[in-house]
């Protein structure tokens, strides 16, 4: 096990490098982000000089690659235009995303693999019907259309909710907008859920196990749940990336100050520190799920085993 | 057994995470008559020589007072620390401050504080973004050299010559110069700006009527009332506290819920509702705000004279009235000169300057077209940013009327840009083809500012790098004029130039526009779209 950690962090360091030098060239195509920085007009040429050297932009590029990632092993995020380093930035988006992804995840858990379990059961019922019917309709309506809407029913027509969440964004205000980010993805998870434990049910070890006289809560549980979950397990794990990356649509309906919003605001103003600091951490995010992924493989099911 | 451990292993892993989402800043609004309004990130760091944009702009019109300001109504400069400002030659003034004015900090406003503040302002050294403003100070070349470094610190047309008494010699005559001074980047500044720069970032001090109680960077400021302001303008209300939105869309839909008071910038695709849903609580003023299409003058294509008469003719095939009227809805008005309404007609405004060239005559533009040889290239791709502004619907719609209009459906198409900086880099570099968006967002309330910085042989906002020497003279002899009245006449007549030559096609004056719940009252936009906050009454 330690042993297949290790070749899996070792397996990280070129797909971070590399990952962060795309990433790098990509934001440095967009041009000279100078320019943007002085509204309507043109920079007068001394201060765009200085403010160059300063962020060292006169720098070649592979020499800037070099400085950066330097400096990202010390810690140093570099600055974003408005003075504030990224680390800074970081510190007051991150929070506030991890707790929207936390939410959303919970949503998927609790609501997908339940109705999955459910579904995966009664398979042709009625109940079946219509969730599969409801997952339909979840997954062909892009988020922001189910963002807005529940935004104006709940926030504005029934004022059930604050239309935005306020910059501390608690757990409990985010619940809403946890939602309509896991929306899709919980359509999904339900649909896993069902196809994997409808599959299993005719399994030679769940026959088995009614065989025995097991109670009927502790053969779905224990024994057709745990071993279906697999590639729910693999879903959700590569979800959890994409939910925090991912989540620049919702985070702007909503208001919240979390990383899809300093993601949008650095791309809007050229900011290669921001972008490409919050982009990196992303990709480390990604990473470390996967192999979290990899590992509960082995939790859920004994035969799997890492060496 | 092997079960279990492996359960309490992943248990770990999520009780290592839960800490991490735990963890967020509290900032809590005070109660009473507070308001609470829509803001935007400022760009760059809040300091006054550096900030170039209404949301920055918007917290050092509250936080700041200076020498002069600019009166939200009428837009007329108004002393207001300045006891008087003397001049026997429009080059050199002796500046007198008012007695009594301090900063929030207890610290009294002296002429040093204004000298310290321009020194800091046009140092090189400082990066400050609106360094120019000083440009027309004697030793600014010394202290912000265009290439190499500066050879001074101190503008040497600046000198401290009592505890309230200052004198500035220009560079050139400049009659405008004390209307300049109401511009944030004017501002005083106390000593801890200096001493103690990074806190003072922090957390700003100024002089205004409302000091700020707290500051989260890109999430929200808390400004109090400052019950100790000496000025005449005391807010009117306990506090504002600004709250930054992404998205202009969500800010509207908070004041429909009563969740926000102020949104100051209503989305061009909520304008069809606005006056049901907010049932009169809607304002839509004039704001000195010009938008229009500059010309690549470095492209010897646009530079002939029959360039000229085809600018003149696709002027003349913008129909900017059905334009404004359905997809601005009332927002814009057309333009018929190259200045704004907010001026007035004493400052300089005068509508209908650009005669029959700005108005809507298919015919006649077809046959200047023709006249001039046609587009150059076949056809006019418009150059815009696409990342703001709802400029894409507007830069359809003008093509749609020039395509109409010269008979021709390949005659303009729009040509974005992805992001304002790239926008910007394109147009620094003279890459532009053809025709350009350009917009125009007045400094200071003077024809001045409408004329100079964009139509000057290289001002700092001539992109398309015009040049005329008529104009130049006409805008040389017009800041050397002492007479008020005079020197708009000599400016009108350089607007004249432009117009002539269709330097810049004039499409329409933008004005501010504000939606606001039932709790406030007397709420107004100035003429830079800011809302007159310390006039706002809650309740």
């Amino acid at each position: 096990m330690g042993r297949y950690i290790a070749r899996r962090l070792l397996q990280m360091i070129p797909v971070f490098v590399g990952a962060t030098l795309l990433i790098f060239l990509m934001v440095n195509v967009m041009g000279d982000p100078i320019a943007g920085l002085c509204g309507e007009r043109a920079c007068d040429t001394a201060t765009a000089a200085q403010l160059k050297r300063e962020f060292g932009l006169d720098k070649p590029l592979w020499q800037q690659y070099a400085t950066y990632m330097g400096n990202v092993f010390t810690g140093d995020f570099g600055t974003a235009f408005n003075g504030q380093p990224v680390t800074e930035l970081m510190a007051t988006a991150f929070p506030v995303t991890i707790r929207l992804t936390l939410v959303a995840i919970v949503f998927e858990v609790v609501i997908g693999i339940t109705l999955g379990v459910v579904t995966g059961l009664r398979r042709g019922r009625p109940v079946d019907t219509a969730v599969l019917l409801g997952t339909l309709v979840v997954i062909s309506v892009p988020t922001f259309v189910t963002g807005l809407l529940l935004q104006l029913l709940l926030g504005v027509k029934w004022d059930w909710i604050r239309p935005s969440v306020p910059p501390e964004a608690t757990l409990d205000e985010l619940i809403v907008p946890g939602l309509v980010l896991a929306s899709v993805s919980l359509a999904y998870v339900t649909r896993l859920t069902r196809t994997s434990i409808a599959e299993n049910r005719r399994a030679d070890y769940v026959r088995t196990a009614v065989a025995k006289g097991l109670p009927r809560r502790r053969v779905v549980v224990r024994h057709l749940l745990r071993n279906s979950l697999i590639p729910v397990v693999t879903f959700i794990g590569t979800d959890i990336g994409a939910l925090m990356g991912g989540a620049i649509v919702t985070e702007r309906i909503f208001n919240i100050h979390g990383v899809g919003y300093q993601l949008y605001q650095g791309i809007l103003r050229q900011n290669t520190q921001t972008v490409v600091g919050f982009v990196t951490v992303l990709v480390l995010v990604f990473l470390v799920a996967n192999l979290l992924v990899d590992l509960l493989y082995a939790v859920l099911d004994p035969r799997i085993r890492y060496a | 057994m092997r079960a279990r451990t492996r359960v309490t292993w992943a248990l770990g892993v999520v009780a290592a995470v839960l800490p991490l989402a735990a963890c967020g800043s509290g900032v809590g609004a005070a109660g009473g008559s507070v308001l609470s309004s829509s803001w935007g990130d400022p760009q760059n760091p809040l300091e006054p020589a550096n900030t170039n944009e209404v949301q920055g702009g918007k917290v050092l019109d509250m936080v700041f007072r200076g020498l002069k300001r600019y009166d939200p109504r009428t837009g007329k400069a108004e002393n207001m620390l300045a006891e008087r400002i003397e001049t026997s030659d429009s080059r050199n003034y002796t500046v007198t401050v008012r007695p009594g004015w301090r900063f929030s900090n207890g610290e009294p406003v002296t002429a040093r504080s204004f000298v310290d503040a321009w020194n800091y302002g046009a140092s090189l050294r400082n990066n400050q973004k609106n360094a120019y403003f000083f440009g027309y100070i004697e030793g600014y070349d010394k202290v912000h050299p265009d290439t190499g470094r500066q050879t001074a610190n101190t503008l040497s047309g600046l000198k401290v010559t009592g505890p309230r008494t200052f004198t500035v010699r220009l560079n050139q005559k400049f009659s405008s110069f004390p209307d300049t001074l109401g511009y944030a980047a004017f501002a005083p500044l106390p000593r801890t700006f200096f001493t103690h720069h990074k806190a003072w970032l922090d957390k700003p001090v100024g002089n205004g009527p409302y000091t700020i109680e707290s500051y989260t960077k890109g999430a929200q400021m808390y400004l109090k009332k400052w019950n100790g302001y000496p000025g005449p303008d005391k807010a009117r209300n306990d506090g504002v506290t600004l709250l930054v939105y992404t998205d202009s869309n969500t800010a509207y839909t908070d004041v429909l819920a009563g969740n926000l008071d102020l949104v100051d910038d209503i989305p061009a695709g909520q304008l069809k509702n606005v006056h049901s849903d907010l049932d009169g609580r809607y304002i839509n003023t004039p704001a000195g705000i010009l938008q229009t299409l500059a010309f690549p003058f470095y492209d010897k294509a646009w530079n002939t004279d029959g360039a000229r008469k085809v600018r003149t003719g696709l002027s003349m095939a913008i129909n900017r009235a059905q334009i404004t009227r359905t997809l601005f809805r009332g927002t814009r008005t057309p333009a018929t000169d190259w200045t704004s309404p907010v001026l007035g007609t004493d400052g300089g405004y005068k509508a209908g300057l650009c005669g029959r060239a700005c108005e809507y005559h298919p015919a006649e533009a077809r046959k200047l077209v023709q006249e001039g040889g046609g587009l150059p290239g076949g056809q006019v791709r418009i150059t815009y940013n696409a990342d703001t502004g709802s400029h894409k619907e507007w830069v359809d719609a003008v093509c749609n009327s020039i395509n109409n209009a010269l008979g021709n459906d390949h005659a303009c198409v729009g040509n974005p840009v992805g992001t304002f900086a790239d926008f910007r880099n394109q147009i620094s570099r003279h890459r532009m083809a053809g025709p350009f968006r350009a917009g125009w967002q007045m400094d200071y309330p003077l024809i001045q500012n409408f004329l100079q910085p964009l139509y000057y042989t290289n001002a700092s906002s001539n992109d398309g790098k015009w040049s005329n020497k008529d104009f130049d003279r006409l805008v040389d002899r017009a800041n050397a004029e002492t007479d008020k009245a005079a020197a708009i006449v000599l400016f009108q007549q350089a607007e004249g130039v432009v117009r002539d030559n269709m330097a810049a096609i004039p499409l329409w004056y933008q004005n501010g526009s504000a939606g606001y719940t039932d709790r406030l009252h007397d709420v107004a936009l100035n003429p830079f779209s800011v809302p007159v906050y310390d006039e706002i009454r809650v309740g």
